[in-house]
């Protein structure tokens, strides 16, 4: 399965904020790749800079303040942080699409479904004709799952409910058969009887439409049913990246481990939640040794002094801790880790 | 069994919807529709569902922040429904409620001391030395230090800013505490501090909760019984491990079929129910969920089903079930 072509290659990428305090690096030399028809998922709590990632990935990071400051993006051997904007605008939609969390704010409130689906297709196909771009919003419509496509383009977004408006906007991420999709929190905004009905819809299309997912979430229960691949992130960096099954079965970062244990589980009750100390830092604060340092209870000198780097600890999976450091598993009993 | 500590019977809230230049009002949206249930003392009642369902509604209702169209409310044997607005005032000592948003809830003008003093204040609680020992005294037991009394709430954090909530909430040593959505807001490490700290302060002091969410996974964690509400109705209410373990309401089942589970090995059922919540303001008729029901009948879209208990503890109102019922 591995035999995949790479098609997005994030290497390096910092992305900061040039605010009156200096700059803050929102995202810091983040790394990562995704492959044709793969869903990667990228999670972590506010603030790692998973969706500055995203936008900097589109080309959307408001600027000023925001700007890419190092680091490539490579898309089918395009360096994207350095296309200009007219370029970026042909890939923009055409090749990588996104959705956004909140629907309703994506959309324009005062133009019909309709009007806005046959928009996004007459800026990348402007020889097809009015019948050909009806035809294909229609298919769209119904490849998405939504019921009577037809009456439904003369409707405003206010009229539909928000599973709908969600469905509308992946029907239009999709218009011009993008390799790649964001999705942004896609589902965060919804019930979880709906939650379920896009993320369902997500994974089908994906299947049949090859279409190479990055989904973007702070939800561990979202990332366990739909992603093959999944990185974490703390404080803009990635801590962990590994296939879903060994993230889940084998975290190895404090931090992953910490995560997951924290989350209150349905099928069970636990007697009590394991809670990671402290909050997550101020971007910025921190300027030297691992960002999670302070709430880890396994930090150690080096934690302090020292930037771990990603360590490899099997196939495919890397971890930013020293514990996983070759010189330091010696030393440090592993067991401890593993328990 | 004991006095409930709280007894909620018929309650119903209809909010008019006007329209037309004159205002009339054409139709209501039908938000909280006959719901009772009861709290015992020293338990966790977890009230769940979809946005629109009714649950802060209801929850604000119980505290009549919002005046319930019909229905009673007896808490400690006090009927609160028929309390003056002064009574009212006074009964809230004893009930103390805990918001979702920990950015909205909180006065930025005002420094910590004031806005933990301001329930103080209101019930006559104590002279000034004492309220601001008791400020200082409570900042410690939710987590904080005394010196963050002088600060603004802009200094906080999220998960800090809930701790505040729950202190002012504490203030007056109230009885039964209402949360609405309190973890909602928060990362999932910070919801995991705060969820210990509240299961602490209840052994502690013992406090009777009231949790409203819509997250099945906190609910269980922290809820002795929980009811799960649609369209304003309730559907099902039982215990904790009775409702996580045998849902009877197809709209329980379906509910906790949807909930991503952390964990990519697990093969979740699939989820029968299609479609969205219908409006509140034109209900379908006969029981609410017939609609998006996968074991619909005949009788579902004619006769509403009653909420009644088919085992012990466990009430459901669902038409498949009325044989079953004790008679």
């Amino acid at each position: 399965m591995n035999e995949r072509k790479t098609i997005l290659d994030v290497k390096g990428l910092k992305t900061s904020f040039f605010t009156d305090d200096g700059e803050i690096p929102a995202v810091d030399n983040v790394n990562f790749h995704i492959r044709e028809g793969e869903v990667l998922g990228i999670v972590g709590e506010s603030g790692c800079g998973k969706s500055v990632t995203s936008l900097s990935i589109m080309g959307l990071v408001p600027s000023p303040p925001g700007k890419i400051t190092g680091g490539e993006i490579l898309f089918q051997d395009k360096d994207l942080t350095k296309l200009s904007e007219k370029e970026m605008r042909g890939i923009r939609g055409n090749d990588i699409a996104m959705i956004f969390q909140e629907p309703m704010t994506s959309l324009n409130p005062l133009f019909t479904i309709g009007d806005q689906l046959r928009e996004a297709i007459k800026i990348h196909k402007r020889d097809w004709s009015k019948k050909q771009i009806q035809e294909r919003a229609i298919e769209m419509m119904k490849l998405v799952g939504l019921p009577r496509p037809e009456g439904l383009m003369k409707e405003y977004p206010h009229q539909l409910s928000g599973g709908m408006r969600q469905r509308v906007m992946i029907a239009m991420a999709l218009l011009c058969d993008p390799k790649v999709l964001i999705a942004d929190e896609p589902t965060t905004a919804l019930d979880v009887t709906i939650q379920a009905q896009i993320l369902k819809l997500i994974k089908n299309l994906n299947e049949r439409l090859n279409t190479a997912v990055l989904l973007i979430t702070h939800d561990l229960g979202v990332v366990a049913e739909t992603c093959e691949r999944v990185v974490v992130m703390y404080a803009g960096k990635v801590v962990e990246e590994g296939p879903v099954h060994t993230i889940f079965n084998d975290p190895q970062h404090p931090y992953t481990r910490g995560l997951l244990e924290s989350v209150p589980d349905m099928r069970f009750k636990k007697e009590r939640l394991y809670s990671i100390p402290g909050n997550v830092p101020k971007p910025g604060t921190i300027k030297t040794g691992c960002k999670f340092a302070e709430r880890c209870e396994f930090a150690f000198g080096r934690c302090i002094e020292e930037n771990p780097e990603l360590y490899q600890t099997a196939d495919n999976h890397q971890t930013r801790c020293f514990l996983f450091d070759p010189k330091e598993v010696q030393s440090h009993d592993r067991t401890v880790i593993k328990s | 069994m004991t006095e409930p500590l709280l007894k909620v019977e018929g309650l119903k809230k209809y909010f008019p919807i006007k329209s037309g230049i004159l205002g009339r009002v054409s139709n209501h949206v039908k938000a909280v529709d006959d719901v009772s249930f009861t709290v015992q003392e020293g338990e966790t009642l977890g009230i769940v569902g979809e946005s629109g369902c009714g649950k802060s509604t209801t929850g604000r209702m119980l505290m009549r922040l919002l005046e319930p169209t019909e229905g009673t409310v007896t808490f400690d044997g006090q009927e609160l429904t028929s309390l003056s607005s002064n009574d009212m005032r006074k009964a809230r000592r004893d009930i103390q409620m805990v918001f979702q948003d920990p950015y909205a809830s909180l006065n930025p003008r005002h420094t910590i001391e004031k806005i933990l003093m301001e329930p103080l204040n209101v019930h006559d609680i104590g002279d000034p030395k004492e309220r601001k020992k008791k400020v200082h005294e409570f900042l410690e037991i939710v987590g904080l230090s005394s010196y963050h009394a002088k600060r603004y709430p802009h200094q906080f954090s999220g998960g800090q800013r809930q701790r505040i909530g729950i202190a002012r909430a504490l203030m007056t040593n109230p009885k039964l505490i209402i949360a609405d959505e309190p973890v909602s807001a928060l990362d999932v490490s910070i919801q995991a501090q705060v969820l210990n700290l509240m299961q602490d302060l209840q052994k502690e002091l013992k406090l009777t909760y009231i949790f409203i969410a819509h997250d099945l996974g906190v609910v269980r964690h922290i809820s002795d019984r929980v009811g799960v509400m649609y369209l304003g109705q309730m559907a099902e209410l039982a215990d904790t491990e009775d409702l996580y373990e045998k849902p009877l309401h197809p709209y329980t089942q379906a509910l906790l079929a949807a909930v991503p589970v952390p964990d990519p090995e697990f093969v979740r059922e699939e989820v029968t129910i299609t479609g969205d919540v219908p409006s509140p303001a034109n209900p379908p008729s006969g029981c609410r969920f017939h609609t998006r029901c996968p074991f619909k009948m005949d009788i579902c879209s004619k006769a509403v089903p009653i909420f009644a208990e088919v085992e012990k503890g466990h009430s459901v109102a669902c038409h498949l079930y009325e044989e079953s019922r004790p008679q």
